[in-house]
Order: C-alpha cells, then structure tokens, then sequence
C-alpha cells in the first residue's frame, strides 16, 4: 500500500496543527459557529443528533495491521468502544468530543491517517474496488490511479468551495465493484488496441435525484488523468448552481447543459491544460506503482486439496467458503470477505476488540493488509487456499464469521436517525427485522445475491436507488414511514431501482420484503438472480402481490 | 482610508468598490464593475487610478482584450463559502499572465487567504470584523503542496527529492 514519505507525513502534521487552532478559535469564541461549520466539516466533523460524529478517510478502503490498532485504540480512548465502516470505505466514530478531535487526529496521523475532506463542499476521499490488484477480472490495479487522484484533491486551493460535495471511483477491472456510475466523477481503466487508457463518466449520483453517469470522454490516455479533472472540476466550479443546494451537484449541470454540451466545454478547458505541468510524467507513475506490487505469494501446492478435505468435513466452513471467498489472481490463493453483517449489530459496525482481531489475523494470513468495501465488509486480499479453515475458525470465535457475503441479510445501511440528524427515519432496527424474519441460512443461500439498501433519508448514504430491494425513510407527518422500490442495481449493468408504491410503517416491512422474495421463488427460471427475474417479469407482479 | 493585505501586509488602499448604480466616469480612486467598464473603455483606458470588480459569476474572459491596461482586479466573494473567484484568480494568471493585484472583495476570511493565495490573489479586502493581525499569520500555508498552483507552478510530483 502507498507509505508516506517526508511531504506527505509533513502535509498531514501540518493539518492536525491547523484544525487545532480552529478548534480553539472555535472554543474561545473567535470563530462564529457558521464557519466552523464549514473548516470542520473539511476535517470530517458533523455535529449529529447525540454527540459529533467524525469521518476518517480510508483511500480506496486500504488499511494496515497498524492502522486498524491505531483505529482500536481510538476506538477505546475517545469514542465507546466501536466504529463502523461506511459506504464510502471510510470510518466513523460515533461519540467523539469535539475539544478531543485534534488528539484524534493525531492519533491517526501517528500511522499516516487522516480525516481531510470526508466532507463538506469539497472533493472527497477517491473510493475503488476492494479487489484491486487481486481479482480475475481485472484489467489493470485501480489503486496508483485512486492514489494519484487523492493527492492531487488533497487541499486543492481551486476545489475547496465548490457548490456541492464531489466523489470520484475508479474501477479497473470489467465487473464493476466501485459503483462508478452513481459518482460525480467515475473513472474506468479499459482496453482499447492493446493500450489501457481510461474512460470517464460524469454527473452521476443518487441523492434526491438518482441518475447514472453518461460517459463524456470514451478513451483518455492516462498520462492526462489529472489535466482532465482539473477541466471538469473547473467547469463545475465556475458553472454549477449555488443558488439551491439540492441543484448543486454536478449531475444537474451536465443534465442542465446535455452531456454532449458539457463534455465539448470539458474539452475546451481541457486543451488549454493538456501538456502542463500536471500531466503525469512515466516517473510519477512508476513510483507510485511500486507502492501497490504483488506479495510475495507463496503458494505450497498442497492448497486446494486441504481445502476440498476441511469443505467435506465442515458444513458451515462449505457455507462460508460458497459465500464469501472470491478467486484469486494467484494459483493457490483466495479473496476473504469478512462479512460485518450480524444479525442484531447495526450493519458496518466493529468493535474495538473485532478491529484488533482483523489486524492480528490479516498480519497471520493476508500480508498486514485489509481493504474495507462499499457494502461495509472487509476484505482480506491475499490467503492462502490452506489457511482458509484456521482463518474461518479464529473469524468463528470473534463472530465475523456470518456466511451471508451478498446475501438478503448482507444489508447496506446508513446509520439513520439513531444516529443522524438528517435523517427521516430510523434505518439500524429496519435491517435488524429484516435479518430476523430472514434467519434460515439454507433459504438464504437458495435465495442467493439480493442487495437490500436501506437509507434513512433522501441523501441516501444507504445506496438504496441502487439496492435490488431499496428502503427509503420518509417523514410522513411526523411519522416514520418507508418507501420500497425493487429492481437497482450498482454493478456493471447499473440501474435505478423503481418505487413499488405508498410507503409502509416500519413493522410491515420485514412482511413487505417477504412477499417480494415469494414472487421471485414463484416467477424464477432456471438460475436467474433476483433482479433478473424483476427484469424479466416487470414490477406490476410485485406491486399486484404487495398491495392485493 | 480602508485597510487590505497585499503582499505580506497590513496597508492602506484608496481603492472602494463601486456599485453599479453608482458608477460613472468621474468616479476616481475606484474598483469599478465589470459591465461599467467594458461598456466605457476607450474612455477609461490610461487611467491609473481605477480598477475593476467582477462579481462571482461574470467571466474573465470578457477582461482578455484589456489586462494590459489594467493594475487591478478585483473579485467578489458573495459567501465565504463561494468557490467561483478561486478558478477566475487562477485564469488570470495562469491562461491570462494576468501580473497586476487580483483583489479578494466581499465576504473574505482568515481561513481562506492561503487558498486564495495559491490561486493567485495577493490582496484581500477582508470581510468586516476580521482581524488583520490575525488574517495576516492565515496566509501561511503548508509548507508542501501536491498540486501546480499559481504560487507553485510545478506540481510536487516534478519535484519530489
């Protein structure tokens, strides 16, 4: 994974100094309370329903043994003991205290962390695929090209105050795991006469206006990756509505000019850029290449056949190994996602004691190295096919052994109105129906990949426009209400899911979802997913069996 | 006489800001708007003694044909939390060679200044109730950047040791 040097260890130093004294200014009433907002937010602190909550950045979701010590620690000293991965491959902690978030910061910058522009108007942290560098559909490793693009975000002087906030993905492999078109900018590594190069997307988004990302740029050479945004950032910045913020993000200016219109005056501000200085030099991208090699893999030979005789012995390892492992690049190796899903604990979160496990058993088994995902797993990239039942078996005992990766109960969920005060409704306790009517491990597996994504308003941090099954609260009165749509999709076929109807109370729920599972069983053919038989058969025989 | 930063310090500008409504051709010591002196340049040409303002959305571009005879520019910050003067700053140096003052008018803010710095801006109007002293150590920055910028035309990648 990338390692600070001098510049970039001195940048984040530096960053800890300076929201330490805005936070004293803060505190003694120097800074009016509306602009600390904002030179907080930049340094991801919220003031939420019960106490801050403060985001920390995990670019692209990679993280080191240390790292998730450093995270445990924190965990412990200022927060109560948990954390919880976010949709975003970011953490938060819940409980944090305002006058203690410079120590925190401190703390994080002690193992290279940080929590600089996770969130306010600004460009936020570069998300990408927890495969990368590991999956067999890959075209090249995502993670330099995430890298580069969060250096050159990090405290933009240009990009600092744009009208809304600003996400980049970059997928480099040919199933889509980052969600690319639901960015603001989406960035994909693809072939094209035996060159890779890139593709660019712009202007997608979910929100309270969900749209998929059209591609402005088909084939960019890779050296000009960061001239390109610089154009795109600039024309959203001087162009983009400021004057209502639910018409601020970039996919209402591309939807307002035509994405032809907007991709010619990208063009055009494009090639007074192209050449300069940031255009990325062969020695640039060779550096930070080394950063993201392969391990030293060393496969024994012997791995599939242990493998095959703990899989003959063990019922519930077969279950989780059906699940949750991934092929590898590597003979001899497998992908490890540790699904943080059970029933009972609000999607996402981790212990302090669960962080330290990961870091011991991703130190044993997995080269020191975690990724977190967009779904709020983690992912250990590099085991070998023989360490997968220990591995199971001490995951067994910290209870991160769920076998639902992709499951009805592997639950996308923001943390709603326990925790946010943006929220309309509770989302935690709508996941935790759900994962309680649907308690059948056999029927799970039967009923196979089926994304719910819950979100707990509009802004939808819960994925759920892009959820096989999307729940949506609503204020209906006063009153927790929850919309549920069917059919999204955030792979490489991305779609918007479609509203079934009038919303529900949250008791009907886990009875609505139930009625939605009993129509695919009655209507599948042959080994159609979920969403295939929704998009075979259309919604009207969901909505004829919910609403009968 | 109102007090800016420029260069470093703490002076006094006999420049002010003129409103639409209230501009004419005998106003001296002024930053004038945009429309105002386009529409009276030949007038204007050769006068030392004013400058021009740009609200947040109008164009730079519009000024191209005229930055030679210019020694000011000055760009309004509606709200401190108004990005648009931040890219006009830069395109007047970087794509304009644009050499006179660029000018921060309008809602201007400690917290900003080294942004604005980086973008090109070496004078700043600062919002009523700041405090100079105190904006002046705000111009200090990082003392490392990744990225080109005015006051850094090399990006930290074609200069890393």
């Amino acid at each position: 994974m990338y390692i600070y040097d001098n510049y970039d260890q001195t940048m984040v130093d530096e960053r800890v100094n300076q929201y330490r004294d805005q936070t004293r200014r803060f505190l003694a009433g120097e800074l009016p309370a509306e602009e600390f907002q904002h030179l907080r937010l930049r340094n991801g602190l919220y003031i939420q329903r019960l106490a801050p909550m403060l985001r920390v950045a995990v670019p692209y979701g990679m993280l080191s043994s240390k790292q998730l010590r450093k995270l445990a620690f924190i965990c412990r000293h200022f927060d109560r003991g948990y954390a919880h991965f976010t949709t975003r491959q970011n953490v938060q902690y819940n409980w944090p205290k305002l006058e203690e978030v410079p120590d925190i910061l401190e703390a994080l910058a002690s193992v290279q962390m940080h929590a600089i522009q996770t969130s306010g108007n600004c460009i936020r942290n570069t998300t990408s695929d927890q495969y990368a560098g590991v999956a067999v559909d890959e075209i090249e490793d995502s993670r330099p090209w995430a890298e580069l693009i969060r250096q050159w975000s990090t405290f933009h002087p240009e990009y600092n105050w744009l009208p809304r906030k600003f996400k980049i993905a970059v997928t480099g492999a040919r199933e889509d795991r980052a969600a690319v078109q639901v960015h603001d900018i989406g960035v994909r590594l693809i072939e094209r006469d035996g060159e890779v190069g890139l593709q660019i997307l712009v202007g997608g988004g979910l929100g309270r206006t969900p749209v998929l990302a059209p591609v402005i740029r088909e084939f960019l050479p890779k050296q000009h990756l960061l001239t390109y945004l610089e154009a795109i950032l600039r024309v959203y910045n001087r162009y983009g509505r400021r004057d209502n913020k639910y018409k601020a993000r970039i996919k209402i200016l591309v939807r307002a000019m035509t994405p032809a219109v907007f991709a010619a005056k990208v063009e055009e501000e494009w090639l007074a850029l192209k050449d300069g200085p940031e255009t990325l030099t062969a020695a640039e991208i060779t550096r930070v290449k080394s950063f993201f090699t392969r391990p030293a893999y060393a496969p024994t030979g012997q791995g599939q056949a242990v493998l095959d005789a703990a899989l003959q012995e063990n019922f519930a390892f077969k279950a989780w190994v059906t699940r949750n492992i991934k092929a590898h690049q590597e003979a001899g190796y497998a992908i490890v996602n540790v699904a943080m899903k059970a029933t009972s604990i609000a999607p996402g979160d981790v212990t302090d004691e669960q962080l330290e496990v990961l870091a011991d058993l991703a130190e044993k088994y997995s080269f020191g190295e975690v990724r977190v995902t967009h779904e709020q797993n983690v992912t250990l990239a590099d085991v070998r096919q023989d360490d997968l039942y220990p591995l199971w078996k001490a995951l067994c005992e910290a209870e991160l052994a769920a076998p639902n990766l992709g499951l009805l109960t592997d639950i996308i969920c923001c943390p709603g109105g326990d925790y946010c005060s943006l929220a309309n409704a509770k989302s935690i306790p709508v996941a935790e129906a759900i994962q309680r009517q649907f308690d059948d491990l056999d029927y799970l597996h039967d009923l196979g990949d089926l994304d719910i994504n819950i979100s707990g308003c509009m802004n939808a941090c819960g994925h759920h426009h892009v959820g096989n099954i999307g729940i949506l609260g609503v204020d209906k009165k006063g009153a927790e209400f929850y919309q549920v749509s069917i059919g999204g999709s955030a792979n490489t076929n991305a779609a918007l899911a479609q509203i079934l109807g009038p919303s529900f109370a949250r008791a009907e729920i886990p009875g609505v979802i139930q009625q939605l599972v009993d129509v695919y069983l009655q209507r599948r053919e042959a080994d159609e997913q979920f969403v295939e038989t929704y998009n075979r058969i259309g919604i009207q025989a969901y909505k004829d069996r919910v609403y009968a | 006489m109102p007090k800016i930063i420029k260069d470093n310090a703490i002076i006094d500008s006999p420049l002010a800001v003129v409103q639409p409504a209230e501009a004419s051709l005998a106003c001296s010591n002024s930053l004038l708007p945009l429309a105002f002196y386009l529409a009276h340049q030949t007038s204007l040409a050769g006068r030392a003694d004013i400058g021009v303002w740009l609200q947040a959305d109008e164009a730079v571009e519009d000024l191209a044909p005229y930055l030679s005879d210019l020694t000011v520019i000055a760009l309004d910050l509606p709200q401190f939390g108004d990005g648009r003067a931040y890219s006009s700053a830069a395109l007047l140096r970087q794509r304009y060679g644009f050499t006179g003052e660029i000018r921060a008018v309008g809602d201007v803010r400690r917290d900003q200044l080294e942004q604005m710095q980086r973008c090109g801006f070496t004078a700043y109007a600062l919002a009523p109730g700041q405090d100079e002293q105190a904006c002046l150590q705000g111009l200090a920055g990082f003392t490392f950047n990744y990225q080109a910028s005015v006051d850094k035309p090399q990006p930290l990648f074609r200069r890393r040791a």
